[in-house]
């Protein structure tokens, strides 16, 4: 009896250690990149480095600007392309298709999550980079912005499909039924009820994706053409701002860290303090959404 | 069939219901007059959900759901006409109120407007004719920009009942509408039911015996045993049923000897 208490409790603390020290990670993950950042950020100052349109390290320039629009535009393009396609496939997974189906296109989907994002690149490389290239303006390297976007889209997919379909997995049969009992169809219930009640879940959802989007580095690294450059329209067509090479913030600190020493090292990890804030507002606030939904 | 007075409006033939392979429902055949209440009655899984869901076939919603036989409003096949003009004609309240999460006024105005009216005016009418319908207009008038969710239960079910209105269907079923209400809420609804019956055809699904015997004009007792899952007993004027059942277990059930 004694001991059997004892073993439980012990068995207790010991799986609390194991959670400690995930948070452990957490922390100490920011806590070094914090410190590595510091200097960077005291001498050049946050204000200097996020507001900076240059990015010239061999001259002490260290301007932000170019990545955070590069990553933000990415970011837009793998939205316009990625969500109208994963909530197409949750309402399908959640909503229309039989049962035998989505057990079929459900762990295909997932299947995506699991894909190392190197294969990604590669194939973004060999078919998306190509493809874009066919798109016939001035200055167009295929590598760029749309290549990147459409890579991304497919690589958010998942979350966004997931958690959406789960979203509506959870509107009350009731609803369902109500609409329909009314003599409407069922695009109409989907559109007019469903959805909007699953409104907040998916929305975290996208905001989820969005997170992923913005932390992705690889990938981005051998599709997007890592110019540092604002990225602009090539001709007088906006869209075409999509044709432009960029590099994101992620992809900055990758190509960067092998060779960086000293200011422009610590300008790096400061890079990275920025993504980790970033990304931990945007996942607290998709929770918060989340949270408001099942309140 | 001899006790139903005047016009027919639903009529079953022989129909029959399957699960799967599992028959639900035994071959049923009545006729529910037009401008009555027909009450279906009996004991928990008899099929007497199952039948009324028949009307505006929302059974076929579940998968792996069989009919036979024949089913007819005002004559016409239902499993030939447009399922979605179908529920326009055959109304449904279900046993759980169930009002969308939209303001009072996007609840009634749900169906029109999904049947393709967009004018403010004609909406804003059809809105307020509903809702005073509903017995709920003077409760609600000043607030139709509340969440539906709002409102009492028995309020949300009477919503539910002016959104039904909204489309004005000949025919309303009704799932069991009170048993989620208080005595006063159901009281309310009972009163509304004898109003709405100089306009609809109202089939309603009640496991109260005494509510049946207040508010209906016509009763059909439905049973399952051993041997046979959902099957029509009895039907006739209520009056009758409860008074003078012809079927030895429909005097047992009434007199509460079933549970």
């Amino acid at each position: 009896m004694r001991t059997r208490f004892i073993v439980d409790k012990s068995v207790g603390y010991f799986l609390m250690l194991m959670a400690l020290t995930s948070i452990l990670a957490v922390f100490l993950i920011g806590f070094f990149t914090l410190r590595e950042g510091l200097p960077a950020i005291s001498e050049i100052g946050l204000g200097r480095l996020l507001t900076g349109s240059v990015w010239r390290p061999g001259l002490e320039e260290f301007g932000l600007v170019p990545m955070i629009a590069g990553s933000v535009l990415v970011t837009i393009g793998a939205a316009i392309l990625g969500v109208p396609l994963a909530i197409g496939c949750a309402v399908f997974l959640a909503e229309i298709a039989p049962r035998w189906m989505s057990n079929i296109v459900r762990p295909a989907v997932e299947l995506l999550a699991g894909i190392p994002s190197v294969v990604y690149g590669l194939f973004g490389m060999v078919v998306l980079v190509p493809l874009a290239r066919k798109v016939p303006v001035a200055g167009n390297s295929g590598f760029g912005l749309l290549a990147a976007s459409a890579v991304l889209a497919v690589m958010i997919l998942p979350t966004i499909t997931n958690i959406s379909e789960y979203a509506i997995r959870l509107v009350p049969r009731e609803y369902r039924e109500g609409s329909l009992a009314l003599g409407t169809t069922r695009w109409q219930t989907i559109t007019r009820v469903i959805l909007p009640s699953a409104r907040s879940g998916i929305v975290a959802a996208i905001i989820l994706g969005i997170g992923r989007a913005l932390g992705e580095t690889i990938a981005m690294i051998m599709v997007i053409g890592n110019s540092v450059i604002i990225p602009r329209p090539l001709n007088a067509n906006p869209l075409t701002i999509f044709l432009s090479q960029a590099r994101t913030l992620t992809g900055n600190i990758a190509v960067e860290i092998n060779y960086a020493t000293g200011i422009h090292e610590s300008a790096l990890f400061a890079t990275g303090v920025i993504l980790f804030v970033l990304i931990m507002l945007i996942n607290s606030s998709a929770r918060a959404i989340m949270r408001e939904r099942t309140r | 069939m001899e006790e139903t007075t005047g016009a027919c409006r639903l009529r079953t033939i022989g129909y029959k219901l399957w699960y799967g392979d599992f028959c639900a429902l035994h071959e049923t055949t009545l006729d529910i007059p037009s401008n009555r209440i027909t009450a279906i009655i009996g004991p928990s899984g008899c099929g007497k959900s199952t039948f009324i869901r028949t009307f505006n076939r929302m059974n076929e919603l579940i998968p792996g759901v069989r009919v036979a036989g024949e089913v007819l409003l005002d004559g016409q096949d239902i499993f030939r006409l447009d399922v979605v003009e179908l529920r326009r004609l055959v109304g449904m309240v279900f046993q759980k109120p169930n009002p969308f999460p939209k303001t009072i006024f996007d609840n009634v105005a749900y169906g029109p407007r999904a049947h393709g009216l967009r004018d403010r005016n004609r909406l804003a009418e059809i809105v307020e004719k509903s809702l005073r319908s509903a017995a709920l207009w003077d409760e609600v008038k000043d607030d139709l920009s509340k969440s539906g969710l709002a409102l009492s239960g028995g309020q949300q079910q009477r919503l539910c009942i002016a959104r039904t209105l909204a489309v004005e269907p000949e025919v309303i079923l009704m799932d069991e509408p009170a048993s989620a209400l208080d005595p006063i809420a159901t009281l309310k609804i009972e009163e509304l039911l004898q109003t709405l019956k100089k306009d609809y055809t109202i089939v309603i699904v009640t496991h109260n015996m005494q509510q049946a015997a207040r508010v209906s004009d016509f009763t059909a007792f439905f049973m399952t045993d051993e041997n046979r899952s959902g099957h029509l007993i009895e039907y006739g004027p209520t009056s009758r049923v409860f008074t003078n059942p012809r079927e030895k277990t429909t005097e047992d059930y009434i007199s509460g000897r079933f549970s």
